[in-house]
């Protein structure tokens, strides 16, 4: 990889100097995973962040930035390896990551203890946002129940009174379980679990069928939301029943399942049609420089480059000062994407939630749509916890 | 003098004198990585007392890294500190799991103890990723770590890795001795021909267990110092590619030896820093490098070095 | 639980049996006959997926794509054969296992490098495309009828080669006594070629009827391989018919705890604890089975005659 190459090298010159080099500008690492099947969101994020980056000539508020950027491999000890090697090796001043919230736990403690700056563009796991918030780290993306919450919300507004609930069996998928259950007001037929990377979903659509229900919610990301929306497409389901899910109909996935998610129900907290002038800006610069519309991930990685060129821009280009370069980033000063945006006190995102749907645009390609704001300046529930 | 005792020495100093070299050439960040490889010996040499002088191939033997780690952190999280009382814990709960486990699965020998151990070490897995509390399939970041008698020495750089090195030298003379007593020349006449041993009147069933419970209990200790290390700990360590991964630094090293699995351990981990530095995918490289290894150097790479050290076994 | 979903159920059992079946009837035989431990047999059943889509994509049509996956699954395994594997037959088993390994890292990255991390996936071929009414709202494709009928075919041809063909016979005292038939001035390389050659072409074709189904990424065949081999040995090394039942046996168990171990254990605690508790024990089921059968019946529940 190129990137690791020039910091080998940087690496190799500094340690012939016998010193390390005082730091001109500004190092960004980046911790997402981009091998094995969920690869394709670690690369819209890097894609996402290195657009707002180029936009900027290579700077992020006036200085010039190095980008480091790292694979996890989805692999915890691999994860927790590379963000060390960064914080010690690199010494980079940021480092942005993760995609998966397992990464996150296994890399997050060594960034913040040493007093680094961690962003996450997208994993926002219940664990870091009540008791152990941390003065270090910050989210651009949503707490991980959220999406589930508002679905149950979007349930609500539907009308649905039975609702058949699946997701797989590990940390977020019992997540969004719990989100979706605690704000939908009718009755849930059924809760089912499945293995994680679960590709036949033949005995549960089979239950679906005799289950009765008006909807079923689901959370399959990546591989498995391909393989689910295409069986349930399959088994006929599409007319007896509606189909609402979070992070399983989006940008990533959009391109395996084609028609077949035509009119399901999402909830998130953007679109890629949302109708504001950096949004319009950002979809087609995105879609111009890569060849395909961004999702959620890219949009939060390139909101994520634009906080921290915000932020950099306030402290006069210094992060020596960590409690002023704080304070800048908590401001949230920036145009995000989405339209309002702020931090609460956990550094987690306040911002509005929407209902989406699927749409085939006229040229062909698959994308998410808004529908209408569902709710607004939404918090999450364990920022209470947070003593900060 | 004896060579193997040479090589292993001249391993030692060179671990010993690298929280001094480090800082010197600027590159204090590899000591993570020597933590990680050393930790990885320790494991892959008990794994050598049973593979390499017992002939019992387990395909299990990262789980117990797994229950050690566990033991640890579930330890950890209750509040207990101190570093020797969760040794104590470990070492009594691996020692326990071996025990039952290693009953069982003695009943059988070769390819079949491969696939029983495995067998065990997917159900400990598995336990490990329902544990909800402790975070299942995600992990457990833990916020305390063990203190050495009251004092934080042993919780990063230096401290950490002195201690680790102690454990992983204990370890290395440890088994070398056990497997030198008579203790371990019964271990290896059952390897060789179980029915001559039990002829002779060698309780050879029990000596096989006593080696799986110690081997077991080692590989706890090495659970114990990588939550110590990590900060936190995921039911991936104990995945059967793991103990796959041991398996294979020790045929690489060179199986019974005195530091074949020291020098496999250190060259996975080496060779997988090196490659992957200059090439994203070291695994092209990787993949063929094992199998020219396996068909020219046929007694691992402590023979390359030490050409004679199969009559010392 | 509805008859239905039981229904359901026990035919992706079955299909995943068969699967299993193909996958470990080359592992049982070049395990059995020539006391290899091959752990790359697990990656020929990517080799197959990876080439159907490859074929795919330049044919246009499934059905030639089959064919031509076969042949190059074939021409795979019998280069691995003549390049690594014959250097390997008279090594310790623990070699074997370290150089096949080494084959599983270098082509796991290779599908990475040549078609790109993301999983992939084709389409049933339009012949199979259908699907059959089974309830008022509820259908079940053609595609996973015909690969059952498949898997159940191959089965058939291959224990009627086994138990009727000259070869089949050679195999079958292969597997028994190796020294006698090679006495018998058996050319017993010749008969090892045959065997690994079939084998992988087995097991890739395992991966090519599942590619229409199921994804298509790196290292989809090294969990399947670990299954592969808790079948042969549940069924007894070198037994074809052993590794039928204990593959059948296998899928399922596997299938119908994945669906009933969270049900039935909500009977008895309550449902949060069975949501945590259940997967996890149905996943561990087969391998407690492997270990009851191992320490009551050593040599598996329908070992080969005469397996020492």
């Amino acid at each position: 990889m190129k990137p690791k190459l020039k910091t080998a090298t940087a690496a190799v010159i500094s340690m012939l100097m016998g010193t390390t080099a005082v730091a001109e500008g500004l190092k960004i690492g980046v911790v997402v995973t981009l091998s094995g099947p969920p690869a394709a969101l670690g690369q819209q994020i890097v894609d996402g962040f290195q657009l707002a980056l180029e936009q900027k000539g290579g700077k992020l508020g006036g200085q010039a930035v190095e980008l480091i950027v790292e694979d996890d491999e989805l692999k915890p000890d691999v994860a927790l390896l590379k963000a060390t090697s960064l914080i010690e090796r690199d010494e980079v001043d940021i480092v942005v990551g993760t995609v998966f919230s397992n990464m996150l736990q296994a890399i997050f403690k060594p960034i913040v203890e040493s007093e680094t700056f961690l962003i996450s563009p997208n994993a926002g796991p219940s664990t870091f946002a009540g008791r152990n918030c941390n003065p270090y780290f910050f989210v651009t993306s949503y707490q991980n129940n959220q999406n589930a919450e508002v679905s149950g919300m979007v349930a609500n507004e539907e009308g649905f009174e039975n609702v058949f609930v699946m997701a797989p069996n590990y940390q977020a998928g019992r997540d969004n379980v719990e989100g979706f259950s605690k704000t939908f007001k009718g009755n849930v037929t059924d809760v089912v679990f499945t293995p994680l990377g679960h590709q036949d979903f033949s005995a549960e659509l089979a239950r679906m069928s005799t289950s009765d229900a008006d909807a079923v919610f689901t959370f399959m990301p990546g591989g498995m939301g391909v393989r689910l929306v295409g069986q349930f497409n399959d088994a006929g389901l599409k007319d007896s029943m509606k189909f609402m899910s979070v992070f399983t109909t989006d940008e990533t996935t959009l391109p395996g399942q084609k028609d077949a998610a035509v009119g399901f129900l999402a909830a998130g907290n953007w679109a890629p049609d949302m109708a504001n002038d950096a949004n319009t800006a950002f979809v087609s610069a995105f879609e111009a420089k890569y060849g395909y519309i961004p999702g959620g991930y890219a949009m939060q990685a390139y909101d994520t480059a634009n906080l921290i060129d915000s932020a950099v821009a306030a402290t006069g280009g210094s992060l020596e000062d960590k409690d002023a370069f704080r304070a800048a980033l908590k401001a949230a000063d920036f145009t995000s994407v989405r339209g309002e945006f702020s931090f609460n006190k956990n550094h987690y995102p306040v911002q509005d939630f929407h209902a989406l749907t699927i749409v085939k645009r006229d040229d062909g390609k698959f994308h998410t749509s808004f529908v209408r704001t569902v709710v607004e300046d939404y918090a999450d529930s364990f920022a209470s916890e947070c003593q900060m | 003098m004896d060579r193997g005792l040479v090589i292993g020495g001249v391993i030692f100093a060179f671990l010993l004198a690298m929280p001094v070299l480090l800082p010197i050439v600027g590159a204090e960040y590899l000591t993570g990585l020597l933590i990680k490889a050393m930790l990885l010996a320790i494991a892959a040499i008990s794994l050598d007392l049973i593979i390499g002088h017992g002939g019992m191939v387990s395909l299990g033997h990262a789980a117990f890294i797994g229950v050690g780690a566990y033991t640890t952190a579930i330890g950890l999280q209750s509040g207990i500190e101190e570093i020797f009382v969760l040794l104590a814990i470990t070492l009594g709960a691996t020692g326990a799991i071996a025990l039952v486990t290693g009953i069982l699965a003695l009943r059988t020998s070769g390819v079949y103890f491969l696939m029983i151990t495995l067998a065990f070490g997917q159900m400990i897995y598995f336990t490990l990723t329902s544990l909800a509390a402790y975070g299942g399939d995600d992990g457990l970041t833990l916020w305390s770590l063990a203190t050495l008698f009251g004092s934080d020495i042993v919780q990063d750089g230096r401290g950490l890795f002195f201690f680790v090195f102690a454990a992983l030298l204990l370890t290395w003379i440890g088994v070398w001795r056990v497997s030198q007593s008579r203790f371990g020349r019964v271990l290896r006449a059952a390897r060789d021909n179980p029915q001559r041993a039990e002829v002779m009147g060698y309780p050879v069933a029990r000596y096989q267990l006593i080696a799986y419970v110690i081997a077991a209990c080692i590989a706890g200790v090495s659970g114990l110092l990588l939550v110590q290390y990590a900060e936190f700990v995921s039911p991936s360590i104990a995945a059967w590619q793991r103990s796959g991964d041991l398996i294979v630094a020790i045929v690489l090293g060179g199986l019974g030896s005195r530091n074949g699995a020291l020098l496999g351990a250190f060259f996975i981990v080496i060779m997988e820093e090196f490659l992957s530095s200059f090439l994203h995918e070291w695994r092209l490289i990787y993949g063929p490098l094992l199998v020219l290894l396996v068909l020219f150097a046929k007694g691992g790479l402590n023979d390359l070095l030490q050409p004679t050290s199969r009559e010392a076994s | 639980m509805s008859l239905t979903l039981f229904l359901i159920l026990c035919l992706n059992g079955l299909q995943y049996g068969l699967l299993l079946f193909l996958i470990a009837a080359g592992l049982t035989l070049v395990f059995g006959v020539m006391g290899f431990i091959n752990l790359a047999h697990g990656v020929q059943y990517m080799v197959g997926a990876y080439l159907v889509f490859a074929f795919t994509g330049l044919t246009g049509s499934f059905w030639l794509a089959l064919v031509l996956s076969l042949i190059a699954a074939l021409m795979i395994g019998l280069l691995m054969e003549y390049a690594v594997f014959r250097h390997l037959y008279a090594r310790p088993h623990l070699d074997q296992v370290l150089a096949t390994f080494g084959i599983i890292i270098f082509l796991n990255e290779l599908a990475k490098v040549l078609f790109g991390p993301a999983t992939l996936s084709i389409d049933t071929p339009e012949l199979l495309s259908g699907s059959i009414q089974i309830t008022e709202q509820l259908r079940y494709p053609v595609y996973r009828l015909a690969t059952i009928g498949a898997g159940l075919v191959v089965a058939v041809g291959l224990f009627i080669t086994i138990s009727y063909t000259r070869t089949g016979m050679l195999i079958r005292a292969g597997s028994t006594t190796p020294e006698m038939v090679s006495a018998l001035g058996v050319n017993i390389t010749q008969l090892f070629r045959i065997v690994f050659g079939v084998g992988a072409m087995l097991a890739g074709f395992a991966g090519v009827i599942a590619a229409p189904l199921f994804a298509i990424e790196p290292g989809m065949g090294d969990n399947l391989l670990i299954v592969a081999f808790v079948v042969i040995i549940i069924g007894g090394v070198g037994s074809i018919g052993g590794a039928f039942l204990a593959a059948i046996l296998v899928g399922l168990i596997d299938t119908l705890g994945r669906s009933l171990v969270t049900e039935l254990l909500g009977l008895a605690v309550d449902a949060s604890m069975a949501n945590q508790i259940g997967p996890a024990l149905a996943s561990m089921l087969i391998y407690i089975l492997m270990a009851a059968i191992l320490v009551f019946r050593p040599k598996g529940l329908w070992p080969a005659k005469g397996v020492a």
